[in-house]
């Protein structure tokens, strides 16, 4: 284990219990940072735009990521598509602080995902299940987050996903130390990243929430089901009043278990962002990337 | 002994483990009306100074909060919390908890590829300590009655005022509790 990876993984826990916003403009980043943002992860159009726009959707423009590395003092993430390990070698030279190898992207590769130990930039990668989130962490992800159904502003999929991955290290916590080859086996992860599981009742990185994260009650769902902090991306910048709304979840996630007070948070944030229900959907990202 | 740790956002709960490990009892503070209870020392964990205080204005936390660390109550501030603590920031005009007179540079060593462990620490009071930097910020210049405990390539790094501690490193997550002992044998 290098050192550079642990540093990496410890640059996740300081984001712990924070809000990662995704933003479009120095502007947009300037009020996410006002509003209480941890991070932001600088993106050419929000995934809700991306899924309506279609086509081929790539890494943003080096120069516009870097306006927003000028415009805020937080740490700035971008998304690479999933395999384009140039486009992550990209990132790295303008010294972004996360990349997000990201299935909200077209993926460049359908079999191979990024060889991550290769960076010493840290990476984030979206998992629906235990087996995804450890084959991410194998391949040097430093950093997981639930996939989600990004841009519908509808988070059943979210919750799905770290209902999912909870039940799974539940499981494996349980079971027998001669059960774990197996399970090992079962998942194609190492052994090793098993073993941890089942000693430590939690995956060895920082595990945050995203996809279809829309108001205060979504995020603070997202945490008492055990998300360490959450990625809010369409959500914001989509809606009626995006300080308002930015700032009501940032306090909404600090103050997860407290109802009365995400009543007063969830007051007058004008309209949400308008969504899309998960069922409807022809392309689903979270299907990118296993 | 009952340590409130500051749970608003950032690395509290490894501040936690490591106070439980000593046998302490720990209290988050995650809103005014947590200030209310009973503790005996505080820690400011890191995180985003930004967000931690923006959350300690906007909860009504900060008043209070003040007013305990400048009446002696013994704190120890890593990171984001040096940066909670201090009277200047560098290039900025925010000042947050405001109660240690020193001047502190935010993200003095880069983004994150400046990030960096320490091997060849030293901690006066505790000796030789290995320490992580992340994203990490330095003291620029102290004021008389500040006393430097740890410098790293002529920065400094560590300091004590009175009862408050601040650190720019995470002594949460190597491992190593000394400094967390050294804290907990002020109270």
């Amino acid at each position: 284990m290098n050192r550079q990876y642990e540093l990496n993984k410890e640059l996740a826990q300081m984001l712990k219990g924070g809000v990662i916003m995704d933003v479009t403009t120095p502007e947009q980043a300037k009020i996410a940072e006002a509003s209480g943002a941890c991070a932001v992860m600088a993106l050419e159009r929000i995934p809700a735009d991306i899924r309506a726009a279609g086509g081929v959707s790539r890494m943003s423009d080096p120069k516009m990521i870097r306006g927003i590395q000028n415009a805020v003092s937080i740490p700035v993430m971008a998304k690479c598509r999933i395999g384009h390990f140039v486009e992550a070698q990209i990132l790295e030279a303008i010294e972004i602080d996360y990349i997000d190898e990201s299935e909200v992207l077209s993926p460049a590769d359908d079999l191979y995902h990024i060889d991550k130990t290769k960076f010493r930039v840290p990476f984030v990668c979206g998992a629906k299940d235990l087996g995804e989130a450890l084959r991410r962490i194998n391949e040097g992800a430093s950093m997981i987050r639930t996939k989600g159904e990004p841009g519908t502003g509808d988070i059943v999929q979210a919750v799905r996903h770290m209902r999912i991955m909870r039940r799974a290290i539940a499981q494996i916590t349980s079971m027998r130390e001669d059960e774990l080859f197996d399970e090992a086996k079962r998942l194609c992860v190492p052994y090793d990243l098993i073993q941890y599981v089942h000693d430590n009742q939690k995956l060895p990185v920082v595990n945050f929430a995203a996809g279809g994260v829309a108001t205060p009650a979504d995020a603070a769902l997202m945490m008492q089901l055990g998300a360490e902090g959450v990625f809010v991306g369409s959500g914001i910048f989509n809606s009626g009043n995006p300080e308002k709304r930015a700032s009501a979840i940032v306090k909404a996630v600090t103050n997860y278990t407290d109802a009365s007070m995400i009543a007063e948070l969830s007051e007058d944030l004008g309209e949400a962002m308008v969504g899309i229900n998960a069922e409807e959907i022809e392309l689903l990202m979270a299907e990118r990337g296993k | 002994m009952r340590i409130a740790v500051l749970a608003v956002q950032g690395a509290f709960e490894e501040h936690e483990k490591v106070l439980w490990k000593l046998g302490a009892k720990t209290v988050q503070l995650r809103k005014a009306e947590d200030l209310k209870e009973k503790f005996d020392g505080l820690i400011l964990p890191g995180g985003e100074s930004t967000v931690q205080g923006k959350l300690l204005r906007e909860l009504s936390m900060l008043p209070a909060l003040r007013e305990k660390i400048t009446n002696g109550l013994p704190t120890l501030a890593t990171c984001a919390g040096l940066i909670l603590l201090a009277k200047h920031i560098a290039d900025e005009n925010t000042v947050h908890i405001g109660t240690l007179p020193v001047t502190v540079k935010r993200n003095a060593y880069g983004r994150q590829l400046g990030s960096f462990h320490y091997a060849n620490g030293y901690f006066q009071g505790v000796g030789a300590f290995p320490m992580e930097f992340i994203r990490a910020p330095y003291v620029e210049s102290i004021s008389d009655g500040v006393e430097t405990l740890a410098a790293v390539e002529g920065r400094i790094v560590g300091v004590q005022y009175k009862s408050q501690i601040a650190v720019a490193f995470h002594p949460e997550l190597g491992g190593d509790s000394r400094i967390h002992e050294y804290f907990l044998r002020q109270i």
